[in-house]
């Protein structure tokens, strides 16, 4: 299961990810030869080459998740919010939250279908209008439980649904499946220096990753993720973006960077000769942490792998292990053979 | 100058892959610079080293042109070997119905578009697709991911002259020049051919951090208010060379910008103020590098801009490196 359990279930809102960065550290203690928190949380481990060249490569993945910040405590205690990271309003009625430190439990409250005039049928209900219900009856009686800055997370627990895809479900898939390959490479030693940059809110403007880049200042980097699957059938020729079970996902380019043309050959010369499935994904389309790391200091050859997942940013996103395994093998054997690319012009 | 015009306007560089560009300008630069570099995102940087003389204090100065520019690339491929695209950088729709498109291997394309439900229906890329001519699928060799650029050969209408890529190979061009051009200078002067402009000024921002000038000048294009019914705009062609006074992205150092007029004046050159409502250039990225950087904007008065037939007059082009020669073979004045 490769740590995505523990790492699904840790709540982790962008500004809030230290319980993520503790299951994190606690998988890597002994497999890093130094680790240090930064200013902004980052969690940047060490794991030293052997000595053959000067190189250093940094592999980042986010630990911070989309979520929910209370905002307002309304007289008979409901709470009000604002989300956190990109979430359509759409994904957010009737969903069950846990609200800060203690992990209040709450639910999104929605109109039953009963009260709905025709019309409100087929509007969306925007964030605004919609509380959080923690069964209180008062202002001070939610006080006593909540405050406002309080982060809230999906109640969601991981599951595992099987199949030929050993798909399994839960939430912030975007990017404890790239935390999960992250760790897992870290159980190798590489003939560069490798800095795993477990990075903060990457969901509000990648802010983490451009100053761990900054402080490592690295030679290239690759960014691991969990990204769009839109592979549901549907009418016309539409991109699915990535599809379940076709293998990691590598990016050529995407709102944020125009990935480093020798990295991505060589991941792709990589899958072939080592049989390990891959696909592109759609190109245009969102960001990673490279997006910050390839336009630190004097620029930064970055390339982008991603898990396919379904539903991202919603409450529960769904992936296949094969393909998180998948995606370990592809890094593992490029990483193997990075240290000969040459970077000349 | 012509002919270099033509040679790197017609060069393939869709951002993030600028490398003909690069090649083609390093050919033309060798033996005017005094060393060459590529970055690791792939800008070429070019330095002149100062000579030093008498009574002027050298300073560091970055002038910045972007090799790249707007294009489409390629999202999926459909069962009939037809490629649905995504833009590259700013590209109206309607410049695509009718337009050849050209990839890196010189494969040619031609851009279709789904049949509209209304006759007026306003094109949407999404609808569209680029046929190669293939067959089929199993025919075509092209990826998801390959990029191609507008296919458009220059056109010299006499005093002016059109061409897909003016933003910014003119800019490149009129680096290229003044880097012939000026025998001397007191200053250590790093002509930066920028790659990535057009998807967020990326490549100016990596080498602005390398180079670490102490003063900046972008050349590149700005629109004009002289067509007819135009968006207005106090800018023409074959006015001169603008002068960059502000744009959506930044403030020119005033200093900067009155250096550039100070000199123009006393070179006897015609020139126009600019104020840019929309658009910004690598000056933008290059202000807020470090410490902050003086920058400024030389830009070329250019019609339809980010079409695959933009328009410049030659004049302009002329004018604006015989200001930047001027510039760089005096004191800084700001």
């Amino acid at each position: 299961m490769l740590l995505l359990k523990e790492l699904s279930e840790a709540c982790g809102v962008s500004g809030n990810e230290g319980a993520v960065r503790q299951v994190i550290l606690d998988a890597i203690r002994d497999r890093v030869d130094e680790y240090r928190t930064d200013a902004l949380g980052n969690l940047i481990a060490l794991k030293k080459g052997t000595g053959k060249t000067a190189r250093k490569v940094m592999i980042a993945a986010h630990m911070d998740e989309v979520g929910l910040m209370i905002m307002h405590i309304e007289k008979e205690g409901s709470l009000r919010f604002h989300p956190v990271g990109g979430i359509d309003d759409r994904v957010l009625l009737a969903k069950k939250v846990l609200i800060g430190e203690n992990k209040v439990p709450g639910v999104i409250g929605a109109k039953p279908v009963h009260l709905l005039e025709p019309k409100a049928r087929e509007q969306v209900v925007k964030f605004k209008e919609m509380s959080i219900d923690i069964g209180v009856s008062s202002k001070e009686e939610a006080e006593r439980l909540v405050k406002v800055g309080d982060y809230a997370v999906f109640d969601v627990p991981f599951v595992e649904l099987g199949g030929a895809l050993r798909t399994v479900k839960g939430k912030a898939f975007d990017d404890r499946a790239g935390c999960a390959v992250l760790v897992e490479l870290l159980r190798d030693r590489y003939p560069f220096d490798l800095y795993a940059a477990f990075t903060v809110q990457e969901e509000v403007g990648l802010r983490g990753a451009r100053v761990a880049a900054y402080s490592i200042a690295p030679h290239l980097a690759f960014a691991l993720e969990g990204t769009i699957c839109d592979d549901l059938p549907k009418k016309g020729d539409t991109s699915p973006t990535t599809v379940l079970g076709k293998g990691p996902a590598i990016t050529i380019m995407d709102r944020s960077v125009i990935a480093d043309r020798r990295l991505v050959e060589l991941l792709i010369d990589t899958a072939e000769k080592n049989g390990i499935p891959y696909q592109f994904k759609q190109p245009a389309l969102g960001g990673t942490d490279a997006g910050a790391i390839h336009l630190s200091r004097e620029g930064v050859p970055s390339a982008v792998v991603a898990v396919p997942s379904r539903y991202i940013h919603s409450p529960t996103s769904l992936l296949s292990l094969n393909d998180l395994e998948n995606t370990v093998q592809l890094m593992r054997q490029t990483l193997a053979r990075v240290n000969d690319l040459d970077l000349t012009r | 100058m012509k002919e270099l015009i033509k040679e790197l306007t017609e060069a393939y560089g869709p951002s993030g892959n600028e490398d003909a560009v690069r090649e083609t300008i390093k050919r033309h630069i060798a033996g005017h610079v005094s060393e060459m570099r590529v970055d690791a995102l792939g800008n070429l940087i070019a330095l002149k080293k100062g000579q030093p003389q008498s009574g002027i204090e050298p300073r560091k100065i970055m002038l910045a042109a972007h090799m790249d520019e707007i294009g489409v690339i390629v999202s999926q491929i459909d069962e009939k070997g037809f490629l649905r695209f995504a833009p590259v950088g700013g590209v109206n729709p309607l410049t695509l119905l009718g337009s050849r498109v050209i990839f890196a291997d010189g494969m040619i394309g031609v851009i279709g578009r789904e049949r509209p439900e209304k006759p007026d229906e306003f094109p949407k890329i999404e609808k569209m697709f680029i046929d190669v001519g293939a067959p089929d699928k199993e025919h075509l060799t092209r990826k998801v991911g390959d990029m191609a650029a507008f296919l458009r050969p220059l056109a010299d209408l006499g005093q002016r002259l059109t061409a897909k890529a003016f933003d910014d190979r003119i800019g490149c061009a009129i680096l290229v020049q003044t880097a012939q051009e000026l025998e001397t200078t007191p200053h250590d002067v790093y002509f930066v051919f920028t790659v990535q402009e057009e998807v967020g000024l990326r490549g100016a921002l990596t080498s602005a951090f390398g180079v670490e000038p102490d003063v900046a000048i972008a050349v590149d294009i700005t629109t004009t208010g002289d067509t007819p019914e135009a968006y207005p705009m106090a800018v023409s062609l074959g006015a001169g060379p603008a002068i960059k006074v502000k744009d959506r992205g930044m403030l020119a150092h005033p200093g900067v910008k009155n250096w550039l007029a100070e000199t123009a004046e006393r070179l006897g050159l015609p020139y126009q103020f600019e104020v840019l409502e929309a658009g910004t250039t690598d000056a933008m990225a290059i202000q807020t590098s470090r410490a902050g950087v003086a920058a400024g904007v030389l830009s070329i008065p250019t019609r339809y801009a980010h079409t695959p037939s933009e328009m410049v007059d030659y004049n302009d082009v002329q004018n604006a490196v015989k200001l930047l020669v001027g510039l760089l073979s005096g004191p800084v004045k700001i």
